[in-house]
This record gives structure tokens, C-alpha cells and sequence, in this order.
């Protein structure tokens, strides 16, 4: 009975070793269809073409700067509205409400965070376009500025959630010294326990920003997806595009095979090295910091 | 000079407190009427009939029963790839996995799994599922699309859970002649059962409020009955809601509410029971 | 006296390189209490879990050396561990009940082993508790979670588990360490019962419960086996000063 006890053991073993492998297959299989699909854009139009700044597949103009200009202005919109809100409402939650209100609130943001974008769309379409429309006297409602809005309100549950646990992991002897020593709570918060959970807000911050730039449907619905290149500062209140939007709108349309359908993927290609990039770059962080704690404590 | 600088600490504690508040205030209150903006205007169009009937006049009128049944099979469908894959992954993370350079690439790859925007996976079950494996436009491409989309989720909510489990049940199920897997199959897997079906729920219903990853893979606007196969394309909740609230000229706001209500209400029930089920299993918890 | 266990010039070394025990050679009697007794670091609890290969769970390495069993090398890679963790169970520090009833906790090593007839499992369990002296404290209450019992009496259970195994030898790491006065007592007059059908190996968390307890005693100082001998013997006329220092208290 021991020798297929045995046989078991090994058979369930490779079992579960391989289904920890499958992480690094399947990324390496994305990777791979991208570059199979994607790299023929680099072959049928010129990648000087494709930094071009019109975009009009229809007469094969494939410029994909407005693209990548439209998705930049969207993220840093998004950007600055989720970090004074997100931290902020973090370090609420975590340092200033009192226990019952942060048990009512904390699922409530986390509550947001479980929203399909697509509702946020819609509530941008009907909601959120019409008031900008009116509120800043602007032709459309459907701009960038919208779509940093949405973008934020997706962005700060993340945050908010990711922070506040970086937050709350901070020992209690820390707050507990700096008052001894005579700070007033905000500047405890704003120099002894912000600073310490540095490495978890930034994670929550990279991580907000990651989701970001991978967001479409929300985009998609209220930036007016006009390829338009947005270096202007008021830009913010003009219709964009983002590369995610594009690929969703138009890949529907286009032809298997076809120079649109590779360049399609070549964006696609593109974000998922963005990504790559951001999450690299944001685990190298928490990993730094984490060592240097390491050091530090012991 | 004394008197001017606890002045100054008082007045800057109290407009750095004032300005987190007013944060905080500006998140709660727009998340709260969002909801009940939804519900208020969704209400109404709720009934019976829209829950249970098929479309009419082009969606116009009608119910929305064949997206509420395949948002529940494409739920459904994501589970059964992610889950059986995702835990076997977590348990390999968690109970065998030495901590070296390959354990760290999975891990990076965990993460980077988790951050590829989902318009790129749709992208990606496109040329895997649909056209290279010739499976089409149907629920098994969406599924397996959305399965490998949820699969960094489940896998590091069950990483944890089963981290959680104190190494001293390990360490008396071997010295008492158990071996691994009987050790995690006896005592690890059911004490971290609670904390790996909250994870997978809150990953599922992710998946259910998904659209990118289903446009291009198994979506679709107008079918004339509910799927009979995983073959099949079928209607999608979210899906259905982009579309009605962009492309369909003359469609009823009532309607456009009612079925981002039901979409909130799926979604948002899946995060009550996950919710639900946590708070039990920990009262439960005996260690 | 025969002997149950035979260390033979053990070498144990840790993950970075330093030495754990150094060149430790040691008679074990069967049906007594053997104690290992020293300061902290000095490899006694090393020794203990390469008696059950629990070693092979940490980063402790075994160098060279051997170690018999009724004269088989239990260091062997051959060796089935999973039959030697049987017949050697052991009591750890910390009183460990498995989150489930007073009778699963008892019945788990054998479910492990496959045994499924109920007679066969309510047998061991009550074996197992008398032995412990446990019995008559919870035999009303054998569905009750494991986690409701006191302190001493979940470590009783833990010592009752190991012994619903049917083990020969007993292998305890300061087992009473956080238990007060009176189930330390407990603990110890069972032992004093198990010994004359177990062989039992005691590491004690204080030199008194080594004087009280050992039949025969091994002082260990960083890592190496300074003494062994009777237990009257070690701790009235200790032959190395270290060990007269030691058992005198005047370091530790």
C-alpha cells in the first residue's frame, strides 16, 4: 500500500509543479501570439510611418502617436486626481476615522473597485459628459477630461485599498514615539507613518497606475475617440484616443490578416510592454525597499 | 517666538487633517451616488419579465434573459479553467516551492499576468482560442480568455490563504507519518478553503464584469436564442450594457438603467457572499 | 541494558555552513527516559528531529555519521521515513492540537497510515488518552474541539496522539516549557509510566526536570556531547567540570 501511496505522491507532486509553471507559460504565450500578429506591422508599414501623427487606417494612415498621446494624457489626468484621493482617503481610513466609520467605509471603496468599468462608462455617457458639457461650456462632454475622471474614480479604489493595508502594516510603537515626543497627528502621519509605508504606497500607486493605462471600456466610451494628437494643455478638454479604445473599437471592423489588423496588434503589443514595464518597475521597488528595511532592522 | 511656532504646528495639523478629510468625504460620497444613482433610475424597469424574457424591437423592449444567462456561463466557463488551475498553482507556490530565481520568475510572471490590460487579452484569445485553434467565436474562447485573465487573482488570494496556515500543522502531520500531499489535502487545503473561495468569487466576478476580453471572442449583440453549446457566441451583461448605451439609436433610458442595475446586482451579490463567507470562516476558525 | 537507539560520530551542520553538532556519539537504552540536557545552542534539538528525520524539513544538514534504529541507519536515503515517523513520534514545545475534535486529533496518524475501521480508531484513541492520563478528563467530550482544552491538557493530547500511533520510541522537546506546575507533573508521572513499554528521549527545559526525570542523561555544550551517563550518576558526580559547572548552575 506504501509503494502507490508512493506513486500518488509523485504523480499529484508534477501535477502541482506543473500548474506552477503554467504563470511564465501563459505569459510567454501572449508575448508570442502578439509578436506573431503584431511584428508584420513593422514589415507592411514602416515604423517611421507609424510614428506619424494621423491616424485614418481607412487611406492606411497608421500614425499611432495621437494614440499613444491620447492614452498619456488620460493616465496622467487619472493620475492626479487618484493620488491626492486615493492616498488621502487611505490615510483617513487608516490614521483619522474612527474604528466603525473605517469597517462601514473600507468595503464601500472596495465596493467601487468591484464596478465593471463598462457602468462607469455608461454613467459617464449619461452623466458625467453632459455636466462637463454644460458646467465648462465645451462642445462635447466626451473629452479626455472625462475619460481622467473615470479613469481616477477606477484607479482610487486600488489605491485606497493597497495604501490603507501599507498604512495599517505600519507597527503602532512608531505613531506611538512621535507623539511621545511631542508631534500633532498630522505631522506623525505626514513624516514617521507615511514615510514608513512608503514601499506599500508606492506598490498601491503603480498599481493604480497600471490599471489605468490597461483601462478601455470607460475610456472608450466617453473620450469621443477622435485620434487627435494631445500635447496642448488644453487638450484635457478635447476628445482623444487611447490605444486601448482603439483596439476595441476597431478590431471588430477590420479584416483577418489585414494591414489594420496587424497594426492593431502591434498597439496591442506595445501595451503589454508598457505593462510589462510598470509592473517590473513596481516589484523591483517594493523589493528595494523591502531589503533596506531588512537592513535597517536588523 | 515660542507662542508663533505652536501656532503654526497647530494650524498646519489641523488644515492637514481638514484636507484629508475632505479626501476622503469627496471619495465616499460620489462611490455612494454612483449606487444610488444606478438604483433609483434602474429600479423601475425591474420585473419579472425583464428578468426572464428574451429582447424585442431590436432590444427595445423585452427582457434581458439570454445576457443574464450568458454572463452566468461565461462565469461559469471562467471558473472551471481558473479554478482547478489556479489553486494547483497557489498550492505549488505555497507548499513546495523553494525560494530561488525560478520561484521569482513565476512570481514576476504572476504579476505581470495580473497588469496586461484587458483589451490585450481579448487580443490574445483572438489569435489563440478563436483563429489558431479554430474554436471561433464562442463561450469556450471568452471562458479560456477570461480564465487566464482571472488566474493571478485566484492564485494569490490561495497563496495566501494557504500561507496563513500555521507551519506548526505541517510540521505535526509529517512527524506523524503524513506525507505532503496528505498533509495538504488533510489540514492545509480545508483550513485555507474559506480564504481560497473568497478569492476565487471576488476573481469570478471580475470576469463577470468584464468586456474587452469577450468583443473579440465570444460576444455577441443579437442572437435569436439562448446558446446551446460552449460553441456557441452569446450575449454578455456588460457587453450587452456598452452596446445599448452607444450604439442603438432610439433605445430606452429605463432600459439602459435596468440592465447596468442587474449587472451591479450580479456582480456586486457575488462580492456579498465572498464577503459573507470571510467573516464566518474566521469566526469558525479554530487556531 | 539493551539498546535501543546507537548515534554513531553524527556530523550536523546548518544551510550556511556552521557546525550544529560535532562528531556526537551516543548510547540510547531502550524502555527509560534519556535525557539531553545543556544550554540553548547547543544542538540538543538537532539531534532529537534527525531521530525522526525531521531534519529534513529544515535547513540542517547531515554531515557524516550514522544513526541505529535496532541497528539500521535511519540516515540511510533508503530509509521510509514515513514508517520510521511512526514508530518514533515526538511532543513539541508548544502544545500543537490540529483544528478538528479531541478524537480526530488522536485518530490522524493512523488515517494517515490508512486504518479506517472504527473499532480500530475508538480503541486507539482511548489507549492513547489513558496513557496520556487524559482519559477520565475528556472522555465525555471527545467531539469537543481540541482547541478548548487548557494549556496542559493539549499538551497531554498531543503526547496521547503520538501515542495512539503505537510507537516504540517517544522523542519530547522541552515539552512542558509553557505549562505550569502542575501539568508539568502530570506530564512527568506519565512518562514515568510510558518508560517501562517505550523508550523515551526527554529534552528538558531546566536542569531540575533532567536530575528528576533521567534514567540516563548527555550533556550537550555547543555542539558537542561533553558527558553521558547514569542518570544519579551525571548530576552527583559529574566527571567534566563544564558539566559540574553547568549542573550547578553557575552558567546557562
Amino acid at each position: 500500500m506504501d509503494k502507490s501511496r508512493n506513486w500518488r505522491e509523485t504523480i499529484i507532486t508534477a501535477i502541482v509543479k506543473t500548474c506552477g509553471y503554467s504563470a511564465i507559460v501563459f505569459v510567454i504565450l501572449i508575448f508570442f501570439f502578439l509578436l506573431r500578429e503584431g511584428l508584420p506591422a513593422l514589415v507592411e508599414v514602416k515604423l517611421g510611418d507609424l510614428l506619424t501623427t494621423r491616424w485614418y487606417p481607412i487611406e492606411n494612415h497608421f500614425g499611432i502617436l495621437p494614440l499613444l498621446t491620447g492614452s498619456l494624457i488620460v493616465t496622467v489626468g487619472a493620475m492626479l486626481i487618484a493620488i491626492p484621493f486615493g492616498i488621502g482617503t487611505a490615510v483617513f481610513l487608516s490614521e483619522i476615522a474612527p474604528r466603525w466609520m473605517r469597517e462601514i467605509l473600507k468595503p464601500l471603496v472596495e465596493l467601487l473597485g468591484g464596478l465593471p468599468s463598462v457602468v462607469l462608462g455608461f454613467l459617464g455617457i449619461l452623466v458625467l459628459s453632459p455636466f462637463l458639457r454644460v458646467f465648462l461650456d465645451l462642445p462635447t462632454g466626451l473629452t479626455a477630461l472625462a475619460g481622467a475622471l473615470l479613469l481616477g474614480g477606477i484607479a482610487v479604489p486600488t489605491t485606497v485599498s493597497i495604501a490603507e493595508d501599507a498604512l495599517d502594516a505600519v507597527p503602532h510603537s512608531y505613531r506611538e514615539g512621535a507623539l511621545a515626543l511631542g508631534a500633532t497627528k498630522w505631522q506623525t502621519i505626514w513624516r514617521v507613518t507615511l514615510p514608513a509605508a512608503r514601499s506599500g504606497v508606492l506598490t498601491a500607486l503603480m498599481l493604480g497606475i497600471g490599471r489605468t493605462i490597461g483601462e478601455t471600456m470607460a475610456v472608450m466610451m466617453v473620450t469621443g475617440n477622435a485620434p487627435v494628437l494631445a500635447v496642448k494643455l488644453t487638450s484635457i478638454f478635447s476628445p482623444v484616443r487611447t490605444m486601448t479604445a482603439t483596439i476595441a473599437a476597431e478590431m471588430g471592423e477590420v479584416a483577418n490578416g489585414s494591414t489594420h489588423y496587424h497594426v492593431l496588434f502591434f498597439i496591442g503589443l506595445v501595451l503589454f510592454l508598457i505593462s510589462l514595464a510598470v509592473n517590473i518597475t513596481a516589484s523591483s521597488v517594493v523589493f528595494k525597499s523591502r531589503k533596506r528595511a531588512e537592513r535597517v532592522l536588523s | 517666538m515660542k507662542r508663533r511656532l505652536s501656532v503654526d504646528r497647530f494650524l498646519v495639523q489641523r488644515l492637514g487633517v481638514a484636507f484629508i478629510t475632505l479626501a476622503a468625504v469627496l471619495t465616499v460620497v460620489p462611490i455612494l451616488g454612483v449606487f444610488g444613482y444606478i438604483i433609483a433610475k434602474g429600479a423601475p424597469a425591474i420585473s419579472w419579465e425583464f428578468l426572464t424574457a428574451l429582447p424585442r424591437d431590436g432590444m427595445r423592449a423585452g427582457g434581458i434573459l439570454p445576457a443574464i444567462v450568458g454572463t452566468f456561463y461565461l462565469t461559469l466557463g471562467t471558473a472551471v479553467f481558473s479554478v482547478p488551475l489556479g489553486i494547483a498553482a497557489a498550492i505549488y507556490l505555497a507548499e513546495y516551492a523553494k525560494e530561488n530565481w525560478l520561484t521569482r520568475l513565476i512570481r514576476i510572471a504572476i504579476i505581470n499576468l495580473a497588469g496586461i490590460p484587458s483589451v490585450v487579452y481579448g487580443l490574445f484569445g483572438l489569435g489563440l482560442f478563436v483563429l489558431f485553434l479554430k474554436f471561433g467565436t464562442s463561450i469556450l474562447s471568452a471562458s479560456l480568455t477570461l480564465s487566464i485573465m482571472t488566474l493571478p487573482v485566484i492564485i494569490s488570494a490561495a497563496e495566501e490563504a494557504l500561507r496563513a496556515v500555521p507551519q506548526s500543522f505541517r510540521t505535526v502531520s509529517i512527524s506523524l507519518g503524513g506525507t505532503g500531499w496528505q498533509t495538504i489535502r488533510k489540514i492545509i487545503l480545508p483550513q485555507a478553503l474559506p480564504g481560497i473561495i473568497t478569492g476565487v468569487i471576488l476573481g469570478l466576478e471580475r470576469a463577470a464584469g468584464e468586456t474587452a476580453p469577450i468583443l473579440f471572442t465570444g460576444a455577441a449583440f443579437f442572437l435569436p436564442r439562448l446558446p446551446g453549446s460552449p460553441l456557441d457566441a452569446t450575449m454578455a451583461l456588460p457587453y450587452h450594457l456598452f452596446v445599448i448605451s452607444t450604439q442603438v439609436p432610439g433605445m430606452p433610458i429605463q432600459i439602459q438603467y435596468g440592465t447596468a442595475l442587474v449587472l451591479i446586482v450580479f456582480v456586486l451579490g457575488m462580492n456579498l457572499i465572498a464577503t459573507v463567507i470571510r467573516s464566518r470562516a474566521r469566526a469558525k476558525r479554530q487556531w | 541494558m539493551v539498546d535501543k537507539i546507537v548515534v554513531e560520530h553524527l556530523n550536523l551542520q546548518y544551510a550556511d555552513g556552521t557546525e550544529s553538532l560535532r562528531d556526537i556519539s551516543l548510547n540510547i537504552p531502550a524502555n527509560a527516559i534519556t535525557v539531553l540536557f545543556g544550554p540553548a545552542g547547543g544542538g540538543k534539538s538537532s539531534l532529537l528531529r534527525c531521530l525522526n528525520r525531521l531534519n529534513d524539513l529544515t535547513e540542517v544538514k547531515v554531515v557524516s555519521g550514522k544513526i541505529l534504529l535496532e541497528g539500521e541507519n535511519i540516515l540511510d536515503p533508503k530509509t521510509d521515513v514515513i514508517a520510521l515517523r511512526r514508530r518514533v513520534g515526538m511532543v513539541f514545545a508548544r502544545p500543537v492540537v490540529l483544528p478538528m475534535s479531541i478524537h480526530q486529533n488522536l485518530t490522524y496518524g493512523l488515517e494517515l497510515a490508512g486504518e479506517k475501521r472504527k473499532s480500530r480508531l475508538d480503541e486507539a484513541v482511548e489507549r492513547g488518552l489513558k496513557l496520556a492520563a487524559l482519559w477520565e478528563e475528556v472522555k465525555d467530550r471527545l467531539d469537543d474541539p481540541a482547541i478548548a482544552l487548557s494549556g496542559g491538557q493539549q499538551q497531554r493530547l498531543c503526547l496521547a496522539r503520538v501515542l495512539a500511533n503505537q510507537p516504540e520510541v517517544i522523542l519530547l522537546d522541552e515539552p512542558t516549557s509553557g505549562l505550569d506546575p502542575i501539568s508539568t507533573g502530570k506530564v512527568e508521572t506519565a512518562l514515568q509510566e510510558l518508560k517501562k513499554n517505550y523508550t523515551i528521549i526527554l529534552v528538558p527545559h531546566s536542569v531540575q526536570q533532567a536530575a528528576r526525570t533521567a534514567d540516563f542523561a548527555a550533556f550537550f555544550l555547543q555542539g558537542e556531547l561533553v558527558e553521558a551517563a547514569e542518570g544519579k550518576e551525571l548530576f552527583t558526580h559529574p566527571r567534566q567540570k563544564r558539566t559540574e559547572d553547568y549542573v550547578e548552575g553557575r552558567f546557562g
